[in-house]
């Protein structure tokens, strides 16, 4: 099969690869996938609590190229978004991105999952500190 | 380590139990054969008939010469897939009064368990039986598995993805003493490793020349003609060509190929072999050397010469094959196949699914050279590190975690 050029490049310079600390409350972290399906995605966000803007994001992705290309992508589009802009992110805007073939749009759903997966890991911790800080006053 | 390209030439062919490169001495014993030594075979009455069929009949002797065979007993056919085709489904009609159980194994190319379930299909019983973690039948298992109504045993010698060979030796001698039919699928072995019909008990054995360094399009099959004398029902019926077993002008020049590339590989068979071996080892230990968590499939020792399968444990084998872009080689990876399913071989050894995605398999041959394999340990080591520092996985098996007790979100 032939890799698009941004494929190829995603996978050559992967663009944000590591891990934040996932205790971290202003860290939101997605895994989705599966060893035996052949992929498995981890999706972090690090939101700046005065701004509420994504100031950061991370992955590491087991996967074929597509998926890696995917993850990286996604984490460069995160950066500086708001969690409603990023919520709105679509799987079909990163198929059109990296021109993936019909068999690798499972790829892009997976980034899609994963972004959503990450924001509501965040939106909890968000949530628990919140009820938690009320609790106190 | 750093990679000299102007020392190999790029891309490096590293799939040779796919196909193989035609031999530059295979071809030149062929050109003849299409411009000036045209003729049909089966032509008597000319002078353009006879050279043609003394080809033919030379070949058949190089061809029989390599297994143990007398030239009489070898059949040509269109490749491997119509010999395992004409062996099985021609032995099921020609002795179905007899009987119609036959006996496989689950590593079987589909060549062979297509055949096996289209018989199923029209009424025979099949058994497939199930391989050990290296991928081995043994011969008390087929013993097991028969019944006084099976007629054959199909059992490949050497296998294509893991290398593993079968106990070819004992299953035929198990099958002679009870009066049953052995058919293998020696594709991958005859050339790589010992394959004599008689002292093996084989009464029918396909091979094909493009695994071996010959044209594509022509294969052979071997039929017994005595002890016992075996009989098959043609798939295709026509002038009655190769006793009547497969009709069809004959190839020659493509014959003449075959012939060729088994004659090369009988004569250069004990230094080649011994060659093979060692590149394939020079290429496991420099893998298992610089790489952690790498794993072997197929049987360490009983496997063909050439052959290396071998699982990156945290990469997935399509990127991985990325990452390798100037080495063609294939991978177990269900992203790699058109079915997306993971190899159905490797899923037999019980190798689970996520390590039969990270599987490469090497295929090794005649052409490859001692440069090429130190640049493919350097190239895969590379890529494997690239991978493995964006791999979810290696970073949580490194932080302890056992991955067999996450919770994944399947989809």
């Amino acid at each position: 099969m032939a890799y698009s050029n941004k494929v190829l490049d995603h996978y050559n310079n992967p663009r944000n690869v590591g891990s934040f600390d996932r205790a971290d409350p202003t860290v939101g972290t997605g895994v989705v996938g599966a060893p035996e399906c052949g992929d498995v995605m981890k999706l972090q966000i690090k939101v700046d609590p005065v701004t509420g803007r994504i100031e950061d994001a991370k992955f590491k992705t087991f996967g074929c190229g597509s998926a890696i290309a995917s993850s990286s992508l996604a984490t460069e589009w995160l950066k500086g978004k708001t969690i409603d802009e990023a919520m709105g992110i679509r799987n079909t805007e990163i198929v059109e991105e990296l021109a993936l073939p019909p068999v690798k749009v499972h790829c892009s759903v997976l980034a899609e999952d994963a972004i959503k997966a990450a924001i509501k890991d965040f939106q909890s911790k968000q949530g628990t500190e919140a009820s938690a800080a009320t609790a106190t006053v | 380590m750093e990679n000299d390209p102007d020392m190999v030439k790029l891309p490096i062919y590293l799939d040779n139990n796919a196909t193989t490169r035609c031999d530059p001495r295979v071809v030149e014993a062929m050109l003849p054969y299409f411009t000036e030594v045209y003729g049909n075979a089966a032509s008597r009455n000319h002078s353009f008939g006879w050279q043609a069929e003394e080809a033919v009949e030379e070949a058949r002797e190089q061809v029989a010469s390599l297994i143990g065979a007398s030239a009489k007993e070898m059949i040509f056919t269109s490749g491997a897939t119509e010999s395992n085709n004409l062996a099985i489904k021609g032995v099921a009609s020609m002795y179905r009064k007899k009987g119609n159980h036959v006996i496989t194994a689950v590593t079987e190319h589909k060549a062979v368990i297509d055949p096996c379930k289209r018989l199923e299909r029209d009424g025979c019983q099949v058994t497939f039986l199930p391989v050990d973690k290296y991928g081995r039948v043994s011969a008390q298992q087929v013993a097991d598995a028969l019944t006084d109504k099976t007629i054959l045993v199909s059992i490949m010698a050497a296998n294509n993805e893991i290398g593993t060979l079968q106990p070819v030796g004992e299953i035929g001698k198990l099958c002679k003493s009870r009066g049953v039919l052995f058919h293998t699928d020696a594709v991958q072995a005859v050339g790589k490793v010992p394959v004599d019909v008689e002292e093996m008990g084989i009464d029918l054995l396909s091979l094909t020349a493009h695994k071996i360094y010959g044209p594509k399009g022509i294969g052979a099959l071997y039929v017994r003609r005595k002890d016992p004398r075996v009989r098959l029902d043609p798939i295709i019926d026509g002038g009655g060509h190769e006793r009547g077993m497969r009709s069809g002008t004959l190839a020659v020049p493509s014959i003449v190929g075959l012939g060729m590339a088994c004659e090369l590989a009988r004569k250069e068979f004990d230094s080649e072999s011994k060659r093979l071996f060692n590149l394939r080892e020079r290429l496991r230990k420099g893998l298992s050397d610089n790489l952690d968590e790498v794993y072997l499939n197929g049987h360490p020792t009983e496997r063909l010469p050439g052959n290396l399968n071998m699982s990156f444990a945290y990469v997935e084998g399509e990127a991985l094959m990325m990452g390798i872009k100037d080495v063609a080689l294939s991978s177990g990876s269900a992203c790699t196949s058109a079915s997306l399913e993971p190899s159905y071989v490797l899923k037999a050894l019980g190798v689970g699914d996520e390590l039969a995605h990270s599987s490469l398999r090497f295929g090794l041959g005649r052409f490859n050279t001692e440069e090429e394999v130190d640049f493919v340990v350097d190239d895969v080591v590379r890529a494997v590190n690239h991978l493995r520092d964006m791999s979810p996985l290696y970073e949580m098996a490194k932080a302890g975690i056992d991955l067999k007790t996450v919770q994944w979100a399947a989809h």
